[in-house]
């Protein structure tokens, strides 16, 4: 899928601009802890997360991912979206919580983004 | 053949500024054409670094030293230092209170992460003085 198709499926609010929206995403990971995320996320896939600082944004932007999703309508505020932008991530919000996002993620095929070795 | 030095502060009470260096170092790498994978892993082993020195050391300063082949980062602090580095090493160890895993921080996972995106790596430390990391990625 691609991250247009992930807006939609989650109702999801888009933050960012210039995205590369049509950009395909085969994996995701979920955590509100960004120490498991730099230890396993895999590059290009898309984070969920709950942690909304402007760390979130830097762990993104070093582990080359495509983008991420705020859970339970937890908005970044201007700063963090124009880092967003100056990384070229793109950031969206929904209000669904946690287990649902990943769930509808699932079932449309999106699989865990771990990475076990380096 | 040349090589390129780079200097930065790293300061300790800025929590949301922490990674700036790490990303300065990231663009820099990718501008001078670097292979993405290799990019990505300094990046990531630098930014855990910083993250580090944000974190148990009250800041620091990282120096970096690019030449065509590989880069040398080094990160040195003078915050309360590691007593036992084999025991910092160790996934899952951590001294981190609760405030830093509010942050998304604090699993103990850093330092192994650095030294499984690093292709060297050693760690000097005096408790009370202070810890210097250095790390070297190699460009493929
Ligand atoms: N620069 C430093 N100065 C003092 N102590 C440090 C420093 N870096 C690491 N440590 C110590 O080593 C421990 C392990 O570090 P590591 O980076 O692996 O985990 P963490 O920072 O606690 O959590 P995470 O990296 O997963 O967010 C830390 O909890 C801390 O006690
Ligand atoms: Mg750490």
């Amino acid at each position: 899928m691609n991250l247009e198709d992930i807006c939609k499926l989650l109702q999801a609010t888009l933050l960012t601009k210039n995205n590369n929206l049509k950009k395909v995403v085969h994996s995701a990971f979920s955590s509100d802890m960004m120490s498991d995320v730099l230890a396993y996320a895999k590059d290009d896939s898309i984070l969920i997360t709950g942690l909304c600082n402007p760390q979130v944004m830097r762990t993104a932007e070093m582990m080359d991912l495509a983008g991420v999703i705020f859970i339970r309508g937890k908005k970044p505020d201007t700063t963090m979206l124009h880092l967003a932008e100056d990384i070229g991530l793109c950031v969206m919000v929904t209000e669904l919580p946690m287990f649902n996002t990943c769930g509808k993620l699932f079932c449309a095929g999106l699989n865990g983004g771990v990475s076990l070795d380096a | 053949m040349p090589s390129l030095h780079y200097e930065y502060q790293v300061s300790g009470d800025d929590f949301t500024r922490a990674g700036e260096a790490s990303s300065d170092i990231k663009n820099k790498l990718k501008q001078m054409g670097v292979s993405p994978s290799a990019v990505r892993k300094a990046a990531i082993a630098i930014y855990e670094g910083e993250i580090n020195m944000v974190i148990h050391a009250g800041g620091g300063a990282i120096s970096v030293e690019i030449l065509p082949d590989q880069i040398a980062m080094e990160l040195i602090d003078h915050g309360p230092g590691i007593a036992d580095i084999g025991l910092a090493m160790q996934e899952g160890y951590s001294t981190a209170p609760d405030a830093v895993r509010s942050l998304g921080f604090g699993a103990g996972m850093g330092l192994p992460n650095m030294k499984k995106y690093s292709d060297e790596m050693t760690i000097t430390s005096r408790v009370g003085e202070g810890t210097t990391v250095s790390m070297v990625v190699r460009f493929e």
